[in-house]
């Protein structure tokens, strides 16, 4: 088990990682996902041990390991660049951290053969790296890592170098390769599609901060704050300015009613947030919530279409199927279900709100 | 007949210009050392064809066998201790901060001086009576005196050349190292390499192609080496320090041996051509070699 307590890391003026404290099982997939510059990478160089933080204590199976240098803890790690040794063929770069651990040659051997079938390099154990493709490239320094054995695997974006499709092929075999292993996973990305493939837990960060930390599709249904809905919405979650007044919500700047009645929140302003592909275009129950705005741009994409439009001072997108089409600046109305709508405070936190009972 | 090929003589016109450059600079010369290599005159500007006689004496004559000698030596003491020790230097410069525009531009200064200052800048700096080094050895009681003792000679001029030369090394293996990113080494780092594994398996490599344009340079240029002993020793104590372009200028200037002098200056030719080729065929062989087999970080 992998145990932070109170990281906290800054250089000069500038916070990288405020007081992070996480706990992390062995054999669970752990996802750091945040935008760039959230605190991922200085959070896995500190677990690595590549780092120390300024303050805080980093325990594995509760003995303190700060103070021990990389090379004797059994961290593995896997970067967005391919990286392996270049003049080494491919049997050789996957053997060599049994090499540096002075393994047995029969051992060896039998151990890179295994893992090389495992990720489907055996053809290539003769090539050098310079000489495979990016996927390939990846893969070797994946089987790398997964023949040491390591207690804690670091994947700091693996995927985010590969085309859409290699990277489709590699995020499907992931989990369950490492996860047979026993070790402590971690893997960083921004992508929350790929947070949502490979499930397991996710940390959600944010200006490192920890936001949300918790089962993957927890975080998706209820996210705990407006920043972790924000992280964690692909594209860009939808939000606006609203303000409660007996029950009754309305947009703060048109004052227009959203036409639903509301318990259990006091009156005053909140934020409005509704994921794009919420918004549909037909209405499908009678409390459906309407919402106008003129068109500012359509994106199509193969079996998708990007609507962005503007209501009063919010630029909206909404995420239709298939391929539409709309005019530029015309109005046009979206529905949406008020139980895919999150309501959040002041101070950014999700609030628990009900649908009325109508009378 | 059809008139479907039209003949332009434009593109003779336009590689003019290169054409007569390189016979100026390179075939006209050669082709007149080539004449002079296999004819000898009694004067009055007539001519003898001789055939390989010269080559033949070139190539059984003892002085040029020591000469040959002496510059092998030279050059492969040159290599043996400029390229480890621009290698070296090369990883313990600072990667960045400001540290690195005041190595650098204290690695360049050496190669802006020349070669002729850097002969007259040692020659007064090694002797004994107001050479600061040879001063300062003579003061200190060590008998030091490049004019006369052999030993001092070429410690004196192979101390030069890696004074004037190990940057050239130096620049060329840091821009190699320079362009490895940051995350090798943390990988290295987190694999449990070893200090020496970092050099082998990732320095190493990667400078690789650089190295080999250095072992080039520094070998044909130290085997070309003239101007430094021709100023500090002239060749001298004895003959000790003549090497093969000492040699050839006295044979050519000093005794006026055209022909033997041309036969000479084409087989110093071909063996720097030959040299070269081997250098170069070993060191791109061993690149392939690698990429088959290789040993593993131990």
């Amino acid at each position: 088990m992998l145990e932070l307590r109170n990281i906290t890391r800054h250089q000069g003026e500038e916070v990288f990682l405020d007081d992070i404290s996480l706990s992390m099982q062995r054999g669970d997939l752990n996802i750091l996902l945040g935008p760039t510059l959230a605190g991922k990478t200085s959070l896995m160089r500190i677990m690595a041990g590549l780092d120390k933080p300024d303050s805080g204590e980093l325990l594995f199976d509760g003995v303190s390991v700060l103070g021990m240098a990389v090379q004797k803890r059994n961290v593995a790690m896997v970067y967005q660049q391919f990286i392996n040794y270049p003049s080494l063929s491919v049997f050789e770069n996957i053997a060599s951290p049994l090499r540096v651990a002075r393994v047995e040659k029969n051992q060896i051997n039998r151990q890179v053969a295994e893992v090389a079938e495992l990720l489907q390099l055996t053809e290539m154990l003769n090539r050098t790296p310079d000489t495979l493709s990016g996927g390939q490239q990846q893969r070797v320094a994946l089987a790398r890592a997964l023949i040491k054995k390591a207690d804690l695997v670091l994947l700091d974006e693996p995927l985010a170098n590969l085309d859409y499709k290699l990277r489709e092929e590699l995020r499907a075999e992931l989990p369950a390769l490492f996860a047979a292993m026993g070790a402590v996973l971690v893997y960083a990305t921004t992508e929350p599609t790929e947070a949502l493939v490979l499930g397991g837990n996710t940390v959600c960060l944010y200006e490192g901060r920890v936001e949300q930390f918790g089962p993957t599709l927890d975080l998706y249904r209820t996210p705990a704050s407006l920043s972790s809905a924000k992280i964690f919405s692909d594209p860009p979650l939808n939000s606006a300015k609203v303000e409660c007044v007996s029950g009754q919500l309305m947009f703060a700047n048109s004052q227009q009613k959203l036409g639903i009645n509301i318990e259990k929140i006091p009156d005053g302003s909140y934020t409005l947030a509704v994921r794009p592909h919420h918004l549909s275009r037909e209405r499908e129950g009678i409390d459906d919530i309407e919402v106008k705005g003129s068109v500012s741009v359509t994106e199509l994409t193969g079996s998708e279409t990007f609507v962005h439009f503007s209501m009063e001072d919010n630029s909206w997108v909404a995420l239709l199927h298939d391929v539409q089409n709309f005019a530029v600046a015309s109005t046009v109305e979206f529905y949406l279900k008020p139980q895919n709508l999150f309501l959040f405070d002041n101070d950014d936190a999700l609030v628990e709100w009900q649908l009325a009972i109508k009378s | 007949m059809s008139i479907q090929k039209v003949q332009n003589n434009k593109a003779w016109f336009m590689v003019m210009p290169v054409l007569i450059l390189v016979a100026i600079s390179a075939i006209i010369p050669l082709m007149t050392v080539v004449n002079y290599s296999v004819q000898d005159t009694f004067g009055n500007n007539e001519f003898f064809w001789v055939g390989t006689e010269w080559f033949q004496e070139i190539l059984t004559s003892e002085r040029f066998h020591n000469a040959l000698l002496r510059t092998l030596l030279f050059s492969g003491l040159i290599l043996a201790i400029e390229i480890p020790l621009g290698i070296l230097i090369a990883l313990a410069m600072p990667k960045r901060g400001w540290g690195v525009s005041v190595c650098l531009v204290l690695m360049a200064l050496p190669l802006l001086i020349p070669w002729n200052v850097v002969g007259t800048i040692w020659q007064l700096f090694g002797r004994v009576d107001i050479g600061l080094l040879g001063h300062g050895l003579a003061s200190l009681g060590i008998d030091y005196n490049y004019t006369q003792n052999n030993l001092d000679a070429w410690l004196t001029l192979i101390l030069m050349d890696v004074w004037h030369w190990t940057s050239l090394v130096v620049l060329l293996c840091y821009s190699g190292l320079v362009s490895i990113p940051e995350v090798y080494y943390q990988a290295a780092r987190i694999d449990g390499a070893s200090r020496w594994a970092v050099f082998r398996f990732i320095q190493l490599p990667k400078i690789k192609r650089v190295l080999l344009i250095a072992v080039l340079l520094r070998f044909m240029d130290s085997f070309m080496i003239y101007t430094e002993p021709f100023v500090i020793t002239g060749g001298g104590p004895g003959n000790i320090t003549t090497f093969l372009s000492i040699d050839l200028v006295q044979m050519a200037v000093g005794q006026f041996d055209l022909g033997p002098a041309a036969a000479m200056s084409l087989i110093y030719f071909l063996i720097i051509l030959l040299v070269c080729w081997i250098f170069y065929t070993v060191m791109t062989s061993y690149d392939n070699d690698e990429q088959s087999n290789g040993g593993g970080p131990q």
